[in-house]
């Protein structure tokens, strides 16, 4: 999950984080241990209200609506607890916690998750596999553009364009990693 | 490429004679919708699902209709309640109204189109996540009128559809050397479709058909360069 079934990569899952965030390494790695953890939480809470709220009363219709709720206020309840608790912890996550809410990767691992009938201990796989995946390739990413900022490219290409295409190479490289099991 | 350029023209100009007979403020934050404002050129907005599912003709239109349904219901929606949602939780609100929208279209798709529901996946679902509706509710539809909000909602659906539509397109005539959409084959490229160039269709065809054109079309000036 974490390489073969890479969420940004092949999976086009949280491209906006991915673009916007990662200018910077320092705040590509908070970034990356937010989305972890709440993918974890939003899992666990998801398939529990799935399983025995709304299969046992046949609600699926209304999975969509449910996910996205427990999503939003988990952001909420997790921002609210690390401003109490822990200050230094929320001053490196603060601002991207509410983010997290709009990052189709969250919302994507939940329905992945039911979409495959995962019982919780694969979903919790899944979701930690999606999250460090995810923090992977932002990390490289936001590496190569630091850099990328110093070289040379044609005007046309400065800025986003040749993010698209340096995506377009570390997809190229994961792609490689299909073959390992 | 060129062929592609014109063919934005032309969709303005269309756009233009047929709405002058209309108030300019309607006209001109329609067109502003999608050109100035294009949500996948200019803002990178909703990039998921653009990327996504433009493999083939087929999906890239079904996920345009459901993309922009969703759009200008909700928006409309969002508009005309505006005056009633609290400051505070307009987000969770817009974002329920947004699902709900969404659920609709999801059971539309898996009853009356199920091999394009499934071929879609779950990227249906994923429209609520779109940061293209959610921004537009927040950003227009929450705080100006009806008629406008109807003029932005348009231009940025044809803006979004326009955008994966083309970039569908260009993937699919390299990656399979063919043009064809709801099984009407329209025309084929001879030597390119007996030895495709697959690499369009995989996940990075994607990244790279649009880093292309995001860099072509500052290129011939449509947007300024850095």
């Amino acid at each position: 999950m974490a390489l073969i079934n890479n969420f940004i990569l092949s999976k086009f899952l949280g491209l906006c984080p991915f673009f916007g965030v990662s200018k910077k390494l320092s705040n590509a790695v908070s970034m990356g241990m937010a989305v972890i953890f709440v993918m974890l939480a939003a899992t666990l809470i998801s398939w529990v209200i799935y399983k025995y709220v709304l299969e046992s009363f046949g609600m699926e219709f209304m999975q969509i609506v449910i996910f996205i709720l427990v999503i939003a206020s988990l952001v909420q309840i997790i921002e609210m607890t690390i401003r109490r608790t822990n200050i230094t912890l929320y001053n490196a996550l603060g601002i991207y916690l509410p983010l997290i809410t709009t990052n189709c990767a969250v919302l994507g691992v939940v329905l992945i998750n039911v979409q495959y009938e995962f019982d919780i201990v694969q979903s919790l796989v899944a979701a930690i596999g999606a999250g460090v995946g995810f923090t992977l390739v932002l990390s490289m990413m936001s590496g190569i553009r630091e850099r990328l900022d110093l070289a040379d490219t044609p005007a046309c290409f400065r800025g986003m364009p040749i993010a698209m295409i340096t995506a377009m190479i570390l997809s190229l490289a994961f792609l490689a990693f299909g073959g390992m099991i | 490429m060129s062929c592609t350029s014109t063919n934005c023209n032309n969709c303005d100009s269309k756009k233009g004679t047929k709405k002058q007979t209309d108030k300019k403020g309607f006209l001109r934050i329609l067109i502003n919708g999608i050109t100035n404002t294009n949500p996948v050129f200019i803002l990178l907005l909703g990039l998921c699902p653009t990327l996504a599912v433009s493999t083939s003709l087929d999906n890239a239109f079904g996920m345009a209709w459901a993309a922009t349904f969703v759009l200008l219901a909700s928006n409309l929606l969002i508009s005309l309640i505006r005056k009633f949602i609290p400051g505070v939780v307009r987000i969770p609100s817009y974002i329920v109204i947004i699902a709900t929208f969404v659920t609709i279209v999801h059971l539309i798709l898996q009853a009356y189109m199920p091999p394009l529901a499934k071929s879609l996946g779950i990227y249906v679902p994923l429209i609520v996540v779109n940061c293209i509706i959610l921004g537009r509710a927040e950003a227009f539809a929450s705080k100006n009128n009806l008629k406008h909000t109807l003029a932005d909602t348009i231009g940025i659906g044809i803006g979004f559809s326009g955008a994966i539509l083309l970039i569908a397109l260009i993937r699919q005539l390299f990656g399979t050397g063919q043009i064809d959409m709801f099984n009407i084959q329209f025309f084929v490229i001879p030597g390119l479709s007996e030895y495709p160039l697959s690499i369009f269709i995989l996940p990075m065809g994607a990244f790279f058909v649009i880093g292309i054109l995001l860099a072509f079309f500052r290129y011939i000036g449509v947007m300024p360069c850095e």
